[in-house]
């Protein structure tokens, strides 16, 4: 049995809006190994960041188990919960909103260390900011520069550091290269990677850029409208995809070649709406086997067609 | 070498610099910027002046003894701001009356800064019945007419100079906590709110270090708008018998007693206003001054 740090168990997160329920995660299931790194995809709105969000407990989930380390983190209270920041932390999206425009960079990085009480005086404070700062790849002479003097890669990279300062073991990435240009990107996915072996760190990197995932991590869990349809090992899953969803999103993938032209698979329709959603398969709307399918009624649940490889489709024997 | 380049050395030089406080930080981009310095500086005199008033001018025999035959005189060497329905020294009264009136103006506005703003950002923060309620109470504070609402509260506690800037500052905390309110409300759903949740921050932390001052610049400029409206508004407590007590000099009150003379005698009234206006100017100038400084964004 492999050392799994995080286990979810029929996570659901619903929102109360004014239509209805809004099922944005609804009976998630997952596991992520010690070291490794779980990419979690999926289209706008399909519940990925707020499936990081509840595992976290910034957001409060709805139903389910979340087990950290063999505990239930669901059932911790307040003072529990700041021990467990240590632990488990988030690198954000959007690194202009994700720094406050008031704390310069030193100030940033330093606040998760005074919080926790981490370091006895102020000379230590200091050098284990530069010591961060370091580790992040950011110059020295920044100690006193605040967020918005410095370019997108830079700020992350503050955020980045803010994130380790407390050594965690496990990281939710939500979406940290989306907002940065592609150069940059590489730089600070390649930064993570690096911290990754280094500090021995638990990704689940979220995202919607299915090129970026394919590199950096070790298993892939699709989503959609908060279900997981697909979950496999990364070269598995863009390999063999199986799920028609999966396959329409793999097809999505720009290829660099004018010879190999891919055929793209467009799905047809709208997304369906998460507001008090129909029982039965989500992707029924927009699946192109709909017609074929006997029982789109019922809701089909992950099945292991071996390799680790896991697929939630009533036609999945048909499909591989 | 182009002074570009002299330039870009210094501002490295300047950040190699160990870290500075924040507010030795401010104070530095707040000297930079002259109309603030020139506000300060006219700010400093007033307080100087009402702090050693009694150096300047005896209270008894000359800010409020009467003299009826030197009554409504001009300036003149003598008296240089003239004289008043009592033939009272004008400029006199008003240093006298510098101290009643700063202290009114700011404390009134310190006050209702402080209740409006606890009670906005708690509003603005939690959210919820919480909002609604603390909301609605002051709704309901809002309808009735400030001055009223003065009124109100100083006979009820009876006329003293502390029970009026209680209620000055208390007759405009409505209008605080909904500004306080706005700006937390749009800040409260940004996501380094979010992110100092994540590392474990506590309510009042984030409430202290990343809202207030992020939603600060408001507040600022409301403020110094305020104290001109606190010093008006106890003219008018004044004026019916709430507020200062005659014969104690008070700029709104002068303001106001003067208004029969203004046809023969300009400069009972014009004097005391043109303080009025000179402390709110002073009071905009550093309070727009501060605003600037204390957001790093707009640093140069």
């Amino acid at each position: 049995m492999a050392d799994k740090i995080l286990e979810v168990k029929n996570l659901k997160k619903y929102f109360k809006t004014p239509k209805g329920m809004l099922h944005a995660v609804d009976g998630v299931n997952f596991s992520i190994e010690r070291g490794k790194t779980l990419g979690v995809v999926g289209e706008s709105g399909c519940g990925k960041s707020t499936t990081g969000r509840v595992v976290l407990r910034l957001l409060e989930a709805t139903d389910g188990d979340i087990i950290f380390e063999g505990k239930n983190i669901r059932m911790f209270d307040k003072r529990q919960l700041r021990q467990l920041r240590r632990e488990m932390q988030i690198i954000f999206q959007d690194p202009f909103a994700s720094l406050n425009p008031r704390m310069t960079v030193s100030e940033i990085i330093a606040e998760p260390l005074i919080i926790h009480g981490l370091t006895k005086n102020k000379k230590e404070l200091d050098k284990r900011v530069s010591e961060l700062m370091e580790i992040v790849g950011l110059a020295d002479r920044l100690v006193n520069a605040y967020p918005h003097e410095l370019d997108g890669g830079r700020r992350q990279r503050i955020g980045i550091a803010r994130t380790l300062s407390l050594n965690p073991k496990f990281i939710v990435c939500d979406e940290p290269v989306s907002a940065l240009d592609v150069s940059i990107q590489a730089q600070v996915l390649n930064l993570m990677q690096d911290l990754q072996e280094e500090l021995g760190l638990t990704y689940m990197f979220i995202t919607h850029d299915l090129s970026v995932v394919k590199h950096f991590s070790d298993e892939i869990a699709v989503m959609y409208l908060g279900q997981l349809v697909e979950k496999a090992p990364a070269s598995e899953l863009f390999k063999n995809p199986v799920h028609p969803y999966t396959k329409a999103l793999l097809s999505a993938i720009p290829v660099p070649s004018l010879k190999n032209k891919k055929e793209r698979i467009i799905l047809k329709g709208e997304i369906t709406s998460p507001i008090n959603p129909e029982p039965g398969c989500r992707f029924a709307k927009r699946c192109p086997h709909a017609d074929k399918c006997t029982n789109a009624n019922s809701q089909p649940v992950l099945e292991n067609i071996g390799n680790e490889h896991y697929v939630a489709c009533h036609m999945v024997n048909k499909l591989m | 070498m182009t002074s570009n380049v002299a330039k870009g050395t210094m501002t490295v030089e300047k950040k190699k610099n160990k870290k500075r406080s924040q507010w030795a930080e401010v104070w530095r981009r707040l000297k930079k910027n002259k109309m603030a310095m020139l506000g300060l500086a006219i700010l400093t005199i007033l307080v100087l002046t009402a702090i050693f008033a009694d150096f300047i001018a005896d209270y008894d025999n000359v800010v409020i003894k009467q003299d009826l035959v030197n009554k409504l005189q001009g300036p003149s060497a003598e008296h240089p701001f003239g004289t008043d329905e009592f033939g009272r020294d004008i400029f006199a009264r008003m240093i006298h009356g510098a101290r009643v009136s700063l202290r009114v103006g700011i404390l009134a506005v310190g006050i209702s800064i402080i209740i409006g703003g606890t009670l906005g950002a708690i509003a603005g923060y939690y959210g919820g019945k919480l909002d609604n309620v603390i909301m609605r109470v002051m709704d309901i504070f809002l309808a009735i007419p400030s001055i009223l609402l003065a009124i109100a509260i100083v006979s009820a506690l009876g006329p003293s100079l502390m029970n009026l800037m209680i209620a000055i500052g208390i007759s405009s905390v409505p209008s605080y906590a909904r500004i306080v309110r706005s700006s937390v409300l749009s800040i409260r759903d940004q996501e380094f709110i979010e992110a100092a949740k994540a590392i474990g921050a506590n309510d009042l932390r984030i409430i202290l270090k990343h809202i207030i001052p992020n939603a600060l610049a408001p507040v600022i400029v409301q403020g110094t708008l305020g104290v001109a409206g606190a010093i008006l508004s106890t003219a008018g407590l004044s004026f019916i018998g709430l507020g200062i007590q005659p014969p104690a000099p008070e700029w709104g009150a002068m303001l106001a007693t003067g208004r029969p003379y203004l046809r023969y005698a300009w400069h009972v009234t014009t004097f005391p206003g043109l303080a009025i206006m000179i402390t709110i100017l002073a009071l905009n100038l550093v309070g727009d001054g501060l605003r600037d400084a204390l957001d790093p964004r707009l640093k140069q």
